[in-house]
């Protein structure tokens, strides 16, 4: 009998132990997701504060009674941020594209046709892996600059339309698709250009898709070569833009102007992964480091 | 006839590689070697395409250039600071996710936003959060005087504020990559062992220390050997507090130096830009090999 008590007053403990176990954990978590949210929160705040409201408050509030929408309009109008951003958008979208086609041919040869000194060229594009961007970026600057291409959008783009670590990716989905499709289609006749088409292309889609929305999110926020590149405004992307916003748009002291800038520059991504969570986030553990 | 086939077949091949060949012909391996050709070249001049000799005299002048020296200072200190830091709260962020079950995915998703943001622009924010002004002390301040201290300038103000700051934000945006990692790995480890380990009575700390660590050990180590390189590269967190005259707030690292030397005020050295390269590459190839020696000890695969 008293054993028995024990033994349910023991586990009561245990329940109770553990049920403050889990409110710690719960706190320490809620704790980091107010640090990863509160500079989003701000800036939003920040962005629908009025320019007189915003630097009269000697200490800041952390909420606004009269929101305007004004600081968006100046971000638009008395700087060229909707140049930044188309800008972005043609380089971001021509360059996923080119990149897209590159290495489908590429990985495709290496994963379905059989040519001379394919396995050499493989350990080759595998060993460029390990290169640096910041080391070639010298002497790409310079080719650039003697090609007369600075301030073009060749002269963004062409330098970064490659990744072995996507030819590879790719190529390991595409030889997971059995050979015995490719000799059907090849006994009907059908060219490997066709096959590549009409057969490998659709079975690895989510693999692409995965590897298109990674290069969006890497030309987005692409800054140290279109920085190199462009001293030109009407080429700049958005995050030499927002640099440039930083140093002389609006005068110093147009925060809320600023951060209505920002506003602007951050929703698309932030759509792009709300939308795409799943994928994104399967194929970031899959290889994207920020970079 | 046959002997025809094949070679259009092999033909073919080289054909359906030939545009990742030039891209990468042109922008990688030609640059991978002309990188070294200019960093042994004595003071080249970019307009006459001329220089005076072979030798490393452009090593020696980037060793003792002040501004280099800084920016390594700078460099080892955020590497020395962020990886431990980042890599160790992320781990315990992580076993704490995977404790609970209401919630997870949403606190996945709210930790993974830093990944997708733009590094210039969320920077800017930082910079208004923790910069001190004419106008107002900045609301990182405000919470500072609330607990008793006094404001500091953290953008402008004493080096150890600024480098504070930049360790911060570096933190910020590198641990969405290195908690998802750990989530997923922690999510594979067999749940076999935790019921044998539960059945023998083991504290959760010995599951802990004896399980999971071991369990997940290579995942660390890949995080822990990413997050050196990554922070060795660092450079657009730093812009994007200070401004672009990293030199001027002493808050410059080794890749920033690579670009001043190479472009916009200071710029115009390719020669010193190339050294300084070569360098960094050497300091992280270095590291690299001793994080894999440590990690062949320590590591179960």
């Amino acid at each position: 009998m008293v054993d028995h008590m024990d033994y349910h007053k023991l586990e009561r403990k245990n329940r109770v132990h553990k049920r403050i176990a889990t409110v710690i954990v719960y706190a320490l978590l809620a704790l980091w997701a107010v640090i990863v949210l509160f500079p989003f929160y701000w800036m939003l705040l920040t962005s629908v504060k009025s320019y007189g409201a915003y630097n009269s408050e000697y200490i800041p509030k952390f909420y606004t009674v009269s929101p305007t929408l004004q600081n968006y309009i100046d971000a638009f109008t008395s700087v060229p941020l909707a140049r930044y951003f188309t800008n972005t958008i043609i380089f971001t979208v021509v360059t996923t594209a080119v990149m897209l086609i590159v290495i489908t041919l590429a990985a495709f040869a290496f994963a379905r046709l059989e040519f001379p000194g394919k396995n050499m060229i493989f350990v080759l594009f595998l060993s460029l892996m390990m290169i640096p961007n910041e080391l070639v970026i010298i002497t790409n600057f310079v080719t650039i600059t003697d090609w007369n291409m600075r301030n073009t959008f060749p002269g963004l783009i062409l330098p970064s339309v490659t990744s072995v670590f996507y030819i590879y990716l790719l190529k390991e989905n595409f030889e997971q698709i059995p050979d015995s499709l490719y000799y059907a289609a090849k006994v009907d006749g059908t060219s490997d250009l066709k096959y590549l088409l009409k057969v490998m292309i659709p079975m690895s889609k989510p693999t692409l898709v995965t590897i298109a929305i990674l290069k969006v999110i890497e030309c987005w926020n692409a800054y140290v070569w279109p920085r190199l590149i462009t001293d030109d405004e009407d080429y700049y992307l958005v995050s030499n833009g927002i640099q440039e916003i930083r140093e002389n748009g609006f005068g110093r002291e147009n925060i809320p102007a600023m951060m209505a800038a920002v506003v602007v520059i951050s929703v698309p991504l932030i759509v792009l992964f709300l939308l795409f969570r799943n994928k994104v986030m399967a194929g970031v553990s899959r290889g994207g480091i920020k970079g | 006839m046959e002997k025809k086939k094949i070679s259009f077949q092999s033909l073919k091949g080289w054909l359906y590689l030939l545009p990742a060949i030039l891209f990468l012909g042109f922008f990688m391996v030609y640059p991978l070697i002309d990188v070294f050709v200019y960093s042994f070249e004595e003071g080249y001049n970019s307009a006459s395409q001329t220089y005076f000799g072979i030798g490393g005299y452009n090593y020696s002048y980037v060793l003792h250039d002040n501004y280099f020296l800084q920016a390594v200072k700078n460099t080892f200190l955020l590497v020395v600071i962020t990886v431990p830091l980042s890599t160790g709260l992320a781990l315990l962020i992580s076993v704490g996710l995977s404790s609970i079950k209401p919630l997870r995915n949403l606190f996945q998703t709210v930790y993974f936003l830093p990944y997708v943001t733009n590094t210039l622009a969320v920077g800017l924010v930082f910079m208004i959060l923790f910069k001190k002004t004419a106008y107002t002390d900045g609301l990182i301040n405000l919470v500072i005087t609330w607990f008793g201290g006094s404001a500091v300038d953290f953008i402008d103000g004493p080096y150890w504020a600024k480098m504070f700051v930049l360790c911060f934000y570096t933190i910020w945006v590198v641990m969405p990559f290195k908690i998802l990692i750990l989530t997923s790995a922690l999510a594979s480890v067999n749940q076999q062992y935790y019921n044998a380990a539960r059945v023998d009575g083991t504290s959760k700390l010995r599951i802990f220390m004896k399980i999971t660590l071991p369990m997940i050990s290579p995942m660390l180590f890949y995080l822990i050997i990413t997050g050196f390189i990554g922070a060795f590269k660092a450079y657009s967190d730093a812009v994007a507090l200070f401004g672009t005259n990293l030199n001027a707030a002493k808050m410059n690292t080794i890749v920033g130096y690579v670009y001043d030397m190479l472009y916009g005020d200071s710029g115009g050295y390719p020669s010193y830009a190339s050294a300084a390269a070569i360098i960094l590459f050497a300091i992280v190839l270095t590291i690299t090999c001793i994080n894999l020696l440590v990690s062949k000890k320590n590591v179960h695969y």
